[in-house]
């Protein structure tokens, strides 16, 4: 009797804190969307309108009628997508290498990649458009799909070496004694039991790439040759008190990412660990 | 190992490489052995091109690295002895300064204090971050299946927000004539909130800030250590309940010690997002009110781009590098040691 009460008990308090958590995470992203759809009476109040019930898509229609939303949509799905894909690639040739391979200078390249990671691009802004400036390459996708690419690199490389090292070597090894090269049996063998590593890496890349913004602020001030987050905030600071276009414009620049989110987060889930406890 | 074994497959016989791995792999917990054997194999086998194969595959992101970071880093090293100023800029001037910038910014009382803030900054929210969302993944861990999911996508949802896009709805939420969290606060009784101007000082401006940057952080931590410790052997879980372990206990004996290296990667990793955070506190109030929610990455771009103090601007951010690395100088050389042992063991 008494250990069925505690027992009942003792699945209250974790449930009624999921719940309370579940709530406090999900609010803001709540707040967002149905700000986005309520008309601006029900915004501007005194008391909060919990749920939009005279639900309006106009807000919407401002946010995508501002200057140049498509053109800066399009910008940044291209410089995304290329400096994602291309990190990637070039990631898993470098974590193949550290992680199956023993050779001169590997702590040295390792190390470098972790230094790499911590690069503070927001401060380096200065020197980055120097030398854009000088090749006179400022306002165009080029500089920034670079960049992007290697702030992306450093921790693209340094988690899938988790996922390579977590493929077992007698696979390859096998694949290898049965006749397979080094390169087929890696993208015959191991290339399909790491896809789901990359995609777990790819969403982190694709969140900092599609998130960037102090360097996108001073290199492509040109209103037509910037990315959303540019927009977003340049919206914001024009519409600065209509919170409805506002949360509408920050809806439309956070969907992309949270519907990626929810397809891969299986795969994402775990992904540092496997990385972490290689090392 | 596999390196060597490329070797020894190209060029000695492959029923060699065939007669010494797959029991290797077999006998799983004799792999030094199956190791060393296949070392042995690979002195005797001559070595081949291939040994410049790791050089060649790395190539590609050590080149990336060094032009797309290492110029910058160069070019900014030279900045910061440089005075240089809108002025300067426009006419293309180079007007070496020596180690003037750097005398000037140590001397300054501001830097310290930026310096100082930003560290208590960052530990403050990296401990918040960590201690809950370890208490967050642990609790996952003993929800049921429904509650685990619902919770888990929460948490997904919070974690997936694009940076700028919570900033800005963070600015609504607080925002003092119409923000819920006011409204929230006078109605729940604290009438002096009702229309409190979160940016208006250094603490609540922070205190936006922080909860902002762990709202987002808390996802990945929490999500993380829930996966990982479903990778802890149960046995390990009843051997403790065993011998009578609390729940306490059962984490620092069982759970802290497995995950060691995933606490010491999570943690690093915070430090350096903490650290860098630059549009959360960047869009809420531009560092104000007053310069007073400046941290070094944020000093170092108003210094620099804001106050077209370029030169100056280069010198705080190469400062700020040197504190980021002695922040996590030691676990860098962690990482370091056991990197060495691996490569013993390959």
């Amino acid at each position: 009797m008494k250990r069925a009460a505690l027992a009942t008990a003792g699945r209250i308090w974790p449930n009624a804190t999921a719940i309370v958590l579940a709530l406090g995470f999900v609010f803001p992203v709540y707040w967002m969307f149905s700000t986005a759809f309520k008309p601006t009476r029900d915004i501007i109040t005194e008391e909060p309108v919990w749920f939009p019930f005279h639900g309006t898509a106009e807000h919407f229609a401002t946010a995508v009628n501002a200057p140049h939303f498509w053109t800066l949509a399009g910008n940044s799905v291209v410089v995304t997508v290329l400096a994602v894909g291309l990190s990637l690639v070039i990631a898993l040739c470098g974590a193949f290498a550290l992680t199956r391979m023993r050779f001169k200078g590997r702590r040295g390249i390792l190390l470098t990649f972790m230094i790499a990671q911590m690069a503070p691009w927001e401060v380096m802004v200065i020197s980055i458009y120097m030398i854009v400036r000088d090749a006179d390459l400022l306002n165009s996708l080029v500089p920034l799909t670079c960049f992007y690419m290697l702030m992306v690199l450093p921790f693209t490389l340094l988690t899938l070496r988790g996922y390579v090292a977590a493929v077992p070597k007698e696979l390859e090894e096998s694949a290898m004694v049965d006749g397979c090269s080094r390169r087929q049996a890696f993208l015959k063998v191991v290339f399909p039991l790491l896809a789901p590593g990359l995609m777990a890496t790819s969403l982190f890349g694709f969140i900092t790439a599609w998130n960037e913004f102090p360097l996108v602020l001073v290199l492509n001030k040109e209103p037509a040759m910037g990315t959303l987050p540019l927009w977003l905030s340049q919206f914001q600071s024009q519409f600065g008190d209509d919170w409805g276009a506002t949360m509408a414009a920050a809806s439309i620049f956070a969907v992309p990412i949270l519907v990626l989110f929810l397809f891969l987060q299986r795969k994402a889930v775990g992904g540092l660990t496997s990385g972490a406890v290689k090392g | 190992m596999a390196a060597q074994l490329d070797d020894a497959v190209g060029k000695a016989a492959p029923q060699t490489g065939k007669g010494d791995a797959p029991p290797a792999g077999r006998d799983g917990g004799s792999r030094p052995g199956g190791r060393g054997g296949l070392r042995a194999l690979s002195r005797r086998a001559p070595r081949s091109p291939a040994r410049r194969t790791p050089y060649l595959l790395l190539l590609p992101a050590l080149l990336a690295t060094a032009v797309l970071l290492g110029w910058p880093m160069v070019r900014n090293l030279l900045l910061s002895f440089q005075n240089l100023n809108m002025k300067e800029l426009i006419q293309h001037l180079t007007d070496w300064r020596g180690v003037g910038n750097y005398q000037e910014i140590l001397g300054s009382e501001q830097f310290w204090r930026v310096t100082l803030r930003t560290l208590v900054f960052t530990a403050v929210n990296v401990v918040l971050i960590m201690v809950l969302g370890v208490l967050i993944g642990l609790l996952l861990a003993r929800l049921g299946k429904k509650m685990r999911l619902t919770l888990s996508l929460a948490l997904v949802l919070a974690w997936a927000m694009p940076v700028i896009a919570a900033t800005t709805v963070f600015q609504w939420l607080f925002d003092s004539r119409y923000g819920v969290v006011n409204w929230l606060l006078d109605t729940a009784g604290w009438h002096a909130m009702a229309h409190y101007d979160w940016v208006g000082t250094q603490l609540s401006a922070f205190s936006v800030i922080t909860v902002l940057i762990v709202w987002q952080s808390l996802p990945f931590v929490a999500l993380n250590l829930y996966a990982a410790t479903t990778t802890i052997p149960r046995e390990l879980y009843e051997a403790a309940r065993m011998d009578g372990a609390g729940t306490w206990k059962v984490f620092t004996s069982v759970t802290f010690p497995f995950l060691k290296p995933f606490f010491l990667a999570t943690t690093f990793l915070e430090i350096i997002w903490v650290f860098k955070a630059f549009p959360q506190i960047f869009a809420i109030n531009q560092g104000g009110p007053d310069r007073l929610t400046e941290t070094l990455p944020i000093y170092a771009f108003t210094e620099g781009v804001g106050n077209l103090h370029f030169g100056m601007g280069a010198a705080i951010s190469l400062l700020t590098i040197v504190v980021l690395l002695a922040m996590t100088a030691y676990y860098l050389r962690l990482t370091l040691r056991q990197e060495r042992q691996e490569e013993n063991e390959l």
